[in-house]
């Protein structure tokens, strides 16, 4: 395997958007091509070549190099293949994202794996607000896939979303799952206040619990469930951390009762 | 009818005449191997054959704790049935009667398959709203609120139309206490194979029978030249020194499958030898133009 390279010369001076850098629009372009790709989101035209040094490689398998967070989009409906960001990256990253790998060895902005489909996205730094939630106007954020998040995120983490996993290894801000129509939603650290604001269904598991659960979840007790195991043996192999937590019985809350009260929240007894 | 000798256990050398089926697996697990047990036990009683129970149905094996998708002890059931209506129909009740009602089980889907059953997809509705759907990976499962927590169990489970009934040995011996014997080394030997199930009591059936009857309406009845008190009155399949005929059926997923359990079938009763076991073994057969798939004995000798 070699990676198609793409180190960043300096710090851009307008936001990029690298929608188009994505392994099946890259397929089958030659280098030339690839270095006329414009980035530019101001009236200020910028083309690859002015911002990024590239080293042809095959482009399933796609390395940004040096990246900074004025970059976004990265990974925009990526549909099979591999990016790899060494860096920090901007707002949107794998926004739509139905398959493949995104790495990212750094934090990532807002919207992060907003309305992603499938695939497995991976944040080793911090993730900003509203991690797979929608863009506006639309009515579910995330609808599959996975995302491993191994610092903190920030507010509303999961926000409508509707089918897939989110894993946080670190501390997630306030209304963390908020809105959730389904999925799955765990997080190791701390979370901020009123997890699951106004959810309709789906699960959010919380290691460390809550600074202030919302009063419209209703305490069912504390229960050792065959889904516990299930969502552990899944999880394991991203995140062994997180599996730890279904080790034990947990204290189930069903909620939002403010909403439709078919979601729940699992905490320590 | 030649015949071949092996250890001083006589084979007649014919075939076994089976037909092709529809077959579904299911997973079940529990918290102890005695439950998962119980629960797989009761959902293939009465299933012993498609003419009166709509299926035949066994207990294809145990599974171990970490090779379940739950990490629980569990036990891998076949069922067979002649379309894939009925199938539907059979799995659904059986699961619904038998697993879902029992203290701490799963069902977990026990054969990949392009073709699907519905499991939980038909049991949810048991959860009268308050059921709850989780996706992991390609795998979907439905939680279903019960007294004892949940139940939970996968949406579907594959189909094959590759599946065989009625692969089949006749054992027979000069007692009913050694040809009981040498039908039972051969259901334990059977019990190993995998894909494989025998329907009967035990893996053993009694009481054979033929197609059809002299009376209006009974669509099968007892397999006269088999039966050791008629030996004498009809035209007997028997010689002289039998006195006991046991059966045992063998349904497979998979032709082979159904092949290798015969094979270890013979290969138990002939080790078992005449003296403590059969002085012969025979099998079923129509003439060969009812069955697509034939077993000939001589092809499976150890």
């Amino acid at each position: 395997m070699n990676p198609l390279v793409l180190t960043l010369r300096e710090r851009p001076d307008q936001r990029l958007d690298l929608a188009s850098l994505v392994p099946h629009r890259l397929a089958g372009m030659t280098v030339a091509e690839i270095e006329k790709i414009e980035l530019q989101t101001t009236r200020r035209r910028v083309v690859l070549a002015d911002v990024f040094r590239l080293r042809m490689g095959e482009a399933a398998h796609i390395r940004i190099e040096a990246s900074s967070n004025r970059l976004d989009r990265i990974g925009h409906e990526m549909a099979g293949g591999e990016i790899v960001v060494e860096g920090d990256v901007g707002a949107w990253a794998g926004r739509l994202m139905a398959d493949g790998h995104l790495t990212i060895h750094g934090s990532a902005g807002p919207w992060a794996a907003s309305g992603m489909k499938g695939g497995t996205m991976e944040i080793l730094g911090d993730a900003g607000d509203r991690l797979g939630g929608p863009a506006a106007g639309e009515t579910a954020g995330m609808r599959g896939g996975i995302v491993l998040v191994r610092g903190r995120v920030g507010e509303r983490a999961g926000d409508r979303m509707r089918r897939g996993t989110i894993v946080v290894e670190g501390a997630a801000g306030p209304y963390a799952g908020s809105r959730m129509i389904a999925g799955t939603l765990v997080v190791v650290g701390r979370t901020g206040p009123l997890p699951g604001y106004l959810m309709r269904r789906g699960t959010i598991v919380l290691d460390e619990g809550s600074d202030c659960m919302s009063p419209t979840f209703i305490d069912c007790g504390v229960h050792d469930l065959v889904t516990a195991r299930l969502t552990a043996g899944f999880i394991a192999p991203y995140s062994a951390r997180a599996a730890r937590l279904f080790s034990t019985p947990l204290r189930r809350f069903a909620g939002d009762m403010a909403a439709l009260g078919k979601g729940e929240i699992f905490t320590r007894p | 009818m030649q015949e071949m000798t092996v250890k001083g256990v006589r084979i007649d050398d014919t075939f076994a005449e089976a037909f092709g089926m529809r077959a579904t697996a299911v997973l079940i697990t529990a918290d102890s191997i005695r439950w998962a047990r119980q629960a797989a036990l009761t959902m293939t009683g009465f299933a012993t054959s498609v003419i009166g129970c709509g299926c035949e149905a066994g207990v294809a094996g145990e599974v171990a704790a970490e090779q379940t998708p739950d990490r629980r002890p569990g036990v891998r059931v076949l069922l067979f049935a002649v379309s894939t209506a009925e199938l539907q129909k059979q799995l659904q009740a059986r699961v619904a009667q038998c697993v879902l009602t029992s203290p701490g089980s799963a069902c977990y889907a026990g054969l990949d398959g392009e073709e699907t059953l519905r499991l939980g997809n038909a049991l949810r509705y048991f959860g009268d709203g308050w059921q709850i759907s989780k996706r992991f990976g390609s795998k979907h499962y439905w939680r279903i609120p019960v007294m004892d927590g949940e139940f939970l169990c996968e949406a579907t489970t594959g189909l094959t139309k590759q599946a065989v009934g009625g692969g089949n040995l006749l054992i027979i011996g000069r007692t009913t206490q050694t040809t009981l014997a040498a039908a039972e080394v051969a259901s334990a030997a059977i019990a190993k194979v995998p894909d494989v199930i025998a329907p009967f009591p035990g893996g053993i059936v009694r009481s054979g029978s033929k197609v059809g009857s002299k009376y209006k309406g009974v669509p099968a009845s007892t397999n006269h030249a088999y039966c050791p008190t008629l030996r004498g009155a009809v035209v007997t399949a028997l010689d002289p020194g039998a006195a006991c005929v046991l059966e045992i059926v063998i349904d497979g997923l998979t032709s082979n499958a159904v092949a290798a359990a015969m094979a270890a079938g013979v290969a138990a009763i002939i080790e078992l030898g005449p003296e403590r076991g059969a002085m012969r073994i025979s099998a079923g057969n129509y003439g060969g133009k009812l069955g697509p798939h034939h077993y000939h004995l001589r092809n499976l000798l150890p």
